[in-house]
C-alpha cells in the first residue's frame, strides 16, 4: 500500500530524510518511532504531496505523490501533528468543510459528524467556535474531523499528544476497528511506546533521518536484548535529547491576527 | 464545485462573524473620504474640477475594495502558520478549486465593504450621476476584487511571515493605492508618473468606476477600463492558481 524507496530530503544544509526505504502492506498497522526532529514528519509530507523529496520513490497505492498528486489525494486521510482547524468556524462547520473537500455524501456527513462528536464528546459544543475551544478539545476535533471519512490509508502524526487517557483509548479503539473492518492502512507516529505496543503491526525506528530497526515489537526486543518497547528504542536512539526548531513566527502573527479579528 | 463553494462561504462567514474588524477596516477610508474630501474641496474647486468630494469618492470605494481584497489573499499566510492551509491542501481536490473558492470569497468579501463605503459615501454627500450607473460600478468593483485577491493570493503563496506582509503592504499595495489616481486626477502627470499610473491595475478600476459614477475626469474610457481590468484578472487568476499549486509546508 505505501512503498518507499531511497527517500532523501534535505534542507538547505541539512538532511532531514537520509536514504530510508519501507513498504507496508494493505491492512497493516505500522508505527514509525523517533525522538524529535528525527524525520517522521517529514516523512509524511511527503507521502501526503506536502512536501516534493531531493530524491528517491514514493508509491501510495501504486500512485506516486510528485506526479498524481490530485490522485494520491483520494486515497488517504490525515491528522496532522500541529493544529489544522480553522477558529473562526464552530466545530460542526469544521467537519462540514471537512466532509465537502473528501466528497462524503450530506447525509452521511449529518450521521457522522453526530456521531463523532458524540464519540468525543464535543456535540453539546458542537455550535461554539473552535477558537474557544481548550487544547484537548481542539485535539479531540481534529481527530473526530480525520475520521468523518474512511480513507484507503490513514496517517495519524503524533495523534495522542496532548489527549487524555480517555480520549486517547477512543481514538486507539476507534483506528483498531477501522483497521479490522475496513482494512484500513495506518501509518502513525508517537512518542508513546505503550500505544505503537498496543496498536501497531510493524514498527520502524528512525532516527536521524535514517531507519535504525524495522519490526515487530518483539523483534525489536529481542533484537536489543530488552524487556519493555521503550528501553528497546532508548537502546536504538541513545539517551541524548534532541531540539526541533522552534516556529518563531506564529506567536507574533497570533497576536497580528488577534488585533484584526477581535 | 461543493469545494469553491464551501471555501467561498468559509471568507464570507469569517467576515460576518468579525465585526470590529469591519468597523476597524472602515475608519481609514472615512478618513480619506471627510477629511481630504472636505479639506481639499477648496482647492479642487478654485482649480475648476468641481467638487473634490464627488472626485475621491469613487477613488476612495476603489481603495476599499483593493486593500480588503488584498488583505483576504494575503490572509493564506494566517492559514499557513494556524495549520487550517494544510487541511485544505491535502484534500481530495484540485489545488485550483481551492484557490478559486478563497479568491471568489475574498472577492466577495470585499464587494461587501466596498458596498458599506459606498453607503457611507452617499451619506457624506456623494451623488452618482444616475441611478443607471451604479449596476455598472458594482461591475468594476467585482473586477477590482478579483484582480486583487487574486493578487494577494499569488502573493500571500510565497509568503512566510508578518515581516513578508508588511514588506508587501508598504511597497507594494500602498504604492498601486497612491499611483491609482484615486486621489488627483491623472491629466497632466509628469511623463514617469504618468507612466506607471498606467501600469498600475487600479487606475483603470478607479477610472472606471469615476467614469460610471460621475461621468467626468476619465482618462481611459470605460471600454479600454473594462477590457484592461478583465484582461489583468485572468492573468493573475492563472498566475495566483499556479503559484498556489506550488506551495509547500
Amino acid at each position: 500500500m505505501i512503498r518507499v524507496q531511497n527517500l532523501v530530503k534535505k534542507f538547505a544544509d541539512f538532511t532531514a530524510v537520509n536514504d530510508i526505504s519501507f513498504a507496508v502492506p494493505k491492512g497493516e498497522i505500522f508505527a514509525f518511532l523517533g525522538p524529535n526532529g528525527a524525520g517522521k514528519t517529514t516523512t509524511i509530507k511527503m507521502l501526503t504531496t506536502l512536501l516534493p523529496p531531493t530524491s528517491g520513490s514514493l508509491q501510495l497505492n501504486g500512485l506516486d505523490p510528485t506526479r498524481q498528486a490530485n490522485e494520491v489525494r483520494q486515497q488517504f486521510g490525515i491528522v496532522f501533528q500541529d493544529p489544522s482547524l480553522d477558529g473562526d468556524l464552530t466545530a460542526a462547520e469544521n467537519l462540514e468543510l471537512h466532509g465537502v473537500l473528501y466528497h462524503v455524501p450530506r447525509k452521511i456527513r449529518r450521521e457522522r459528524t453526530e456521531m463523532l462528536l458524540k464519540l468525543f464528546e464535543l456535540w453539546d459544543r458542537k455550535d461554539t467556535l473552535v477558537k474557544k475551544f481548550s487544547g484537548g478539545m481542539k485535539r479531540r476535533l481534529e481527530i473526530a474531523r480525520g475520521f468523518l471519512h474512511t480513507p484507503k490509508i490513514l496517517f495519524l502524526d503524533e495523534p495522542t499528544l496532548g489527549l487524555d487517557p480517555q480520549s486517547r483509548n477512543q481514538l486507539w479503539s476507534h483506528v483498531k476497528r477501522l483497521n479490522e473492518t475496513e482494512q484500513v492502512t495506518v501509518f502513525l507516529t508517537t512518542h508513546y511506546m505503550e500505544e505503537a505496543d498496543r496498536v501497531a503491526h510493524r514498527i520502524a525506528v528512525i532516527d536521524h533521518g535514517k531507519i535504525v530497526a524495522i519490526g515487530t515489537s518483539q523483534e525489536l526486543r529481542e533484537r536489543t536484548n530488552t524487556q519493555t518497547l521503550e528501553d528497546a528504542f532508548l537502546a536504538l536512539t541513545g539517551i541524548t535529547i534532541r531540539d526541533e526548531t522552534a516556529n518563531a513566527g506564529a506567536d507574533q502573527m497570533r497576536q497580528f491576527a488577534q488585533m484584526w479579528r477581535k | 464545485m461543493h469545494a469553491i463553494f464551501i471555501l467561498w462561504l468559509r471568507e464570507v462567514k469569517k467576515y460576518t462573524r468579525s465585526r470590529p474588524q469591519i468597523v476597524a477596516s472602515l475608519a481609514q477610508p472615512l478618513l480619506y473620504l471627510l477629511v481630504l474630501g472636505f479639506g481639499f474641496g477648496p482647492v479642487f474647486q478654485q482649480a475648476g474640477n468641481g467638487s473634490y468630494l464627488q472626485f475621491v469618492a469613487p477613488g476612495v470605494i476603489g481603495m476599499t475594495v483593493l486593500f480588503t481584497s488584498v488583505f483576504s489573499g494575503i490572509a493564506l499566510l494566517f492559514d499557513r502558520q494556524f495549520g487550517f492551509l494544510k487541511e485544505t491542501l491535502v484534500a481530495p481536490v484540485p489545488r485550483i478549486r481551492i484557490m478559486i473558492g478563497r479568491t471568489l470569497g475574498g472577492a466577495t468579501v470585499a464587494m461587501l465593504q466596498g458596498t458599506l463605503i459606498f453607503v457611507a459615501c452617499m451619506i457624506a454627500g456623494f451623488r452618482p450621476v444616475s441611478l443607471v450607473a451604479i449596476p455598472l460600478a458594482f461591475v468594476f468593483m467585482a473586477l477590482i476584487a478579483i484582480v486583487f485577491a487574486a493578487f494577494g493570493t499569488a502573493i500571500g503563496s510565497g509568503l512566510q511571515d508578518m515581516q513578508g506582509f508588511q514588506l508587501i503592504m508598504n511597497f507594494l499595495v500602498l504604492p498601486i493605492f497612491f499611483l491609482s489616481g484615486a486621489l488627483y486626477p491623472l491629466h497632466n502627470l509628469p511623463k514617469v508618473l504618468a507612466a506607471v499610473t498606467r501600469v498600475d491595475p487600479l487606475s483603470y478600476g478607479v477610472d472606471g468606476l469615476r467614469g460610471v459614477l460621475t461621468g467626468r475626469l476619465m482618462v481611459f474610457g470605460t471600454g479600454t477600463d473594462l477590457l484592461a481590468l478583465a484582461l489583468i484578472a485572468v492573468f493573475l487568476l492563472i498566475f495566483g492558481a499556479w503559484r498556489f499549486s506550488k506551495i509547500e509546508i
